[in-house]
């Protein structure tokens, strides 16, 4: 694979950073190992669909369908002249001691690295609503991933609700798709999205491509609501009901409900791989360290929205400096990224201002009803979080011990956050961060049993 | 636009593709070459499987392979995940676990 000589540099995500970071170390010399979960690259946000399909790529990734082109061209043909191997619909479930185990269909194998740029991505970041266990509730990115890669909606009537910059762009897209959007509900009030202004003015573009899709929206969009609950039959979501701003009890009977408040970082990997983690109050969660540049220690890189929550192209900027330290690191040389260290900080400024416009609903998920399913994975309510916080403390890895939220098959990926709150709140704590970080376990995603035996 | 009748999913585009045939719950269904399972299926029925700590039906959730909501059972007894599994000809899906199993 790697000639003897040549140190072996494993990428983990084909999404922008990790097809950058491979693009750089190409350019270096090097051939980069890039270990993907998706059948081809691209990432959530620039994913493909299947062969067979014939949406023009104009139509499915909209004003940033240049961009998509340009990485998928360029992993392409790195791929296709052997600069980098590509290992497809693969998912690295452990690693330690300088392996990683990877698991696909074919079964599973471990690969050595010396260096590892880890650019696994983020996921939607949730807060519990009331019923949002019911079948046809989904996360946005799921709505918007369904429409991209399979040509569909989840639903005949579609209500939208959360925050964040993909709750307009989503019920844009569907709207133009064909699909039929009820209501888009957003949790931020209009009082704080004026107040970021300043921050969001460093992309001005960006910033009013956003204020004319939600204009576009007109009358189906609500700022400053309260999510009340999510009403089900057995087949699936009836209606979601919330509280408008001026305080009115509403009801929107729909089929199907997309939840989502921005973006939460996905760090299983950098946590096994013994990054330091601190909680940034801006993005509401707990993020890795790294120096400027990714740099994380001991032969590990981060880049992308599982370093910092900075979208595509924040990530395809920290996906080449995470390589150039790689580079660095190995005393080769490297490019000049004094352009991109600039980029980088006018985009995490971008990136905080849209923290802060569309905030984590804290005080909503504080107050959520008993009754809640908080965990979706195994049922567990918001009561019984409570419950345990109450006599077994206010850290949440002894809550996930002692009653289960984070010990489900999603390892807390969807309710740690809300968790965080509920526990800060039983135990008097003003933020989320002073209970404490779940820790990461391996395997991070289910791996059969015979995966993790078969190779010995 | 186009769902079989009882389909949750709604498809807007992409249409023009070769049929696949699988049986669902031991009935014959039609998806398209390029659907992953879970497309396969939500176009033809509301719901993937039972929760197995609640009383509700589930559906899926995240799309991206991290929730794991929506890993359903074949009739060969493996179990995959619908929404990163493309779907095949001849498929034994099931949306509900057999009573004859143990």
């Amino acid at each position: 694979m790697t000639e003897p000589n040549q140190p072996r540099v494993v990428i983990v995500g084909a999404g922008p950073a990790g097809i950058r970071a491979a693009e750089t170390l190409a350019a270096a010399g090097l051939r980069p190992t890039v270990i993907d979960e998706g059948a081809r690259a691209g990432g959530q946000i620039y994913r493909r669909p299947p062969d067979g399909f014939t949406r023009p790529p104009e139509a499915l990734y909209g004003s940033q369908a240049g961009k998509a082109v340009a990485l998928h061209a360029a992993f392409d043909g790195l791929a296709a002249a052997g600069r980098i191997v590509h290992l497809p619909r693969h998912s690295v479930v452990a690693l330690a001691g300088g392996v990683l185990h990877a698991v696909s269909d074919g079964g599973s194998r471990r690969i050595g690295y010396d260096r590892l740029i880890l650019a696994t991505g983020a996921t939607d970041r949730l807060a519990p609503v009331p019923g949002w266990q019911a079948p046809g509730v989904y996360s946005l990115g799921a709505m918007q991933i369904a429409l991209k890669a399979q040509g569909v909606a989840m639903g005949r009537r579609i209500v939208l609700a959360g925050s964040g910059p993909l709750l307009t762009l989503l019920a844009t897209q569907l709207l133009k798709a064909g699909a039929e959007v009820a209501a888009v509900l957003d949790t931020a009030g209009l009082r704080g999205q004026i107040a970021a202004v300043p921050d969001l003015a460093v992309r001005p573009s960006f910033a009013l491509q956003g204020l004319a899709m939600r204009a576009r929206l007109g009358r189906l969009y609500h700022a400053g609501v309260v999510l009340e609950g999510i009403e089900a039959t057995d087949s699936g979501v009836a209606a979601v009901r919330w509280t408008d701003a001026g305080g009115r009890s509403r009801r929107t009977v729909c089929d199907a409900a997309g939840l989502g408040w921005h973006l939460k970082a996905e760090t299983q990997l950098a946590d096994l791989a013994g990054c330091r983690f601190a909680y940034d109050a801006t993005w509401a969660q707990w993020l890795p360290g790294t120096d400027r540049m990714g740099r994380a220690g001991d032969g590990v890189y981060l880049a992308g929205d599982g370093l910092r929550l900075l979208g595509a192209d924040g990530a395809e900027v920290a996906g080449r400096l995470a390589a150039a330290a790689c580079l660095s690191d190995l005393g080769l040389p490297v490019p000049d990224i004094a352009a991109d260290l600039k980029r980088l900080a006018r985009l995490e400024r971008f990136a905080r201002g849209i923290a802060r416009a569309f905030p984590w609903p804290a005080d909503r998920v504080r107050a959520i009803p008993d009754d809640t399913v908080l965990c979706r994975c195994e049922g567990i309510t918001a009561g019984s979080v409570r419950e345990t916080a109450a006599y077994g403390g206010a850290e949440a890895n002894r809550v996930k011990s002692l009653g289960r939220a984070g010990m489900g098959r999603c390892q807390g990926r969807y309710c740690q956050l809300a968790a965080a709150d509920l526990i800060a709140s039983s135990g008097g704590l003003a933020h989320a961060g002073e209970v404490g970080r779940l820790r990461a376990q391996a395997p991070v995603r289910p791996a059969p049993v015979r995966a993790l035996l078969e190779e010995e | 636009m186009s769902g079989a009748a009882g389909g949750r999913l709604v498809r807007l585009a992409e249409t023009g593709r070769a049929p696949v045939r699988f049986l669902l719950d031991g009935v014959e269904r039609v998806a398209l070459a390029g659907d992953t399972v879970l497309t396969a299926i939500l176009t033809n029925a509301p719901t993937l499987r039972q929760a197995e700590f609640g009383p509700e039906r589930r559906a899926g959730f995240c799309l991206m392979g991290a929730c794991q909501d929506c890993w359903i059972w074949q009739e060969q007894g493996a179990r995959i995940r619908a929404c990163s599994t493309p779907v095949a000809e001849g498929m034994r899906l099931l949306t509900r676990t057999r009573e004859d199993w143990p």
